[in-house]
């Protein structure tokens, strides 16, 4: 369970965080070059943060107290792959959800 | 240059384009906050919490990962670092925004920023590069068109995520809704070589650290990731700079 004063502090907190971020440049810095340094770490942000937060969750989920799944295993691996092949952002999520599904149901769970 | 012919446009125009352009995205968008509302009720959240949430914080991919952090007891310090770590993104959007956004007043830029996700970013750059005419209200007009389907669904899908949260049977296997949709997310974006480098390093290293304690393993991985894609950038060009 998570605490009031923990989820209020990260409401609070996240809001200004983030505002912060998008405000930075839009209203100070303006269209001053930034350094190329960093433009070049922040453009891998999205793919370097996303995977890392769910490859755990991919090889030891929850749910199963931490085993390797299959089904769940098959999912992510086939979402990855119909979103590779179509990028198509919807039909990858339909694609892994039914295959997490269909393998949950042949497995018996 | 543009190869169609430039069109007359009026910032009612803009504005309706905006719109067409970004109803699409409501299917994307209707799910991932109804998938949020369902998540924060199942973690313990109120309904009003947790469209505040929605609401104060406005950036999916966030969200999610301080709700699974804070599931995970990590420290609250932790928390904020490693959500606002996965919202990075947004800065740069909001920096690659400058060059179109111009001489528009202050109180303006104000409401855009907050208004600065994926959906609007996305659609915005490629209009604005494909019609360089515009002005600079227009672009505003269009930005808020991009919006105006978005916003009200992200806030309305939020709401009826928490409303239906509990009810949700446990065989609908939920717990796997986030990794589906954030595995989807990132897929399309792995457009080069030096994407890969970089989500294949973060998930190596995410699991080399998922021991470490309070949850740091996320901030560990995703640091080295983007250096990995960093370093990867560096070296292609440098070889394509030896091969011309």
């Amino acid at each position: 369970m998570i605490e009031t004063g923990t989820l209020w502090t990260v409401i609070i907190g996240l809001g200004i965080g983030s505002y912060a971020l998008r405000f930075a440049f839009l209203g100070i810095v303006g269209d001053r070059p930034m350094p190329p340094w960093l433009l070049r770490h922040l453009r891998y942000t999205a793919v370097a943060m996303l995977p890392a937060l769910v490859a755990p969750q991919v090889v030891w989920p929850a749910a199963t107290g931490g085993e390797a799944d299959l089904p769940r295993m098959s999912a992510a691996v086939v979402t990855l792959v119909v979103g590779l092949a179509t990028k198509n952002v919807i039909a990858a999520i339909v694609c892994g959800a039914a295959t997490l599904f269909t393998a949950l149901w042949l497995t018996g769970f | 240059m543009p190869s169609t012919t430039p069109k007359k446009r009026t910032r009612a125009s803009a504005y309706w384009k905006g719109v067409a352009d970004g109803a699409p995205f409501l299917l994307v968008v209707a799910p991932f906050a109804m998938l949020f509302g369902v998540l924060a009720t199942e973690a313990g959240l109120n309904v009003l919490e947790t469209l505040l949430f929605s609401a104060v914080v406005f950036a999916g991919a966030a969200q999610f990962t301080a709700l699974q952090l804070m599931q995970e007891n990590a420290p609250t310090v932790i928390v904020l670092a490693s959500a606002l770590a996965v919202n990075l993104r947004v800065a740069m959007y909001s920096a690659s925004l400058t060059p179109w956004s111009g001489d528009a007043p202050l109180w303006q830029l104000a409401i855009a920023a907050y208004f600065t996700v994926d959906q609007s970013y996305a659609c915005s750059v490629v209009q604005f590069e494909n019609e360089p005419q515009m002005t600079v209200p227009q672009r505003m007009a269009y930005f808020s068109g991009v919006l105006s389907p978005i916003v009200p669904m992200w806030y309305i899908s939020t709401v009826l995520g928490a409303l239906v949260g509990t009810q949700v049977p446990e065989s609908w296997a939920l717990d796997f809704a986030l990794p589906i949709a954030f595995l989807a997310l990132v897929a399309p974006m792995l457009r080069t070589f030096a994407h890969v480098v970089a989500a294949v390093t973060a998930i190596v290293v995410s699991l080399l650290t998922a021991g470490v304690p309070y949850s740091l393993g996320l901030m560990i991985a995703g640091t080295a990731g983007m250096m990995a894609g960093a370093q990867a950038e560096l070296m292609l060009e440098r070889r394509r700079v030896s091969h011309d």
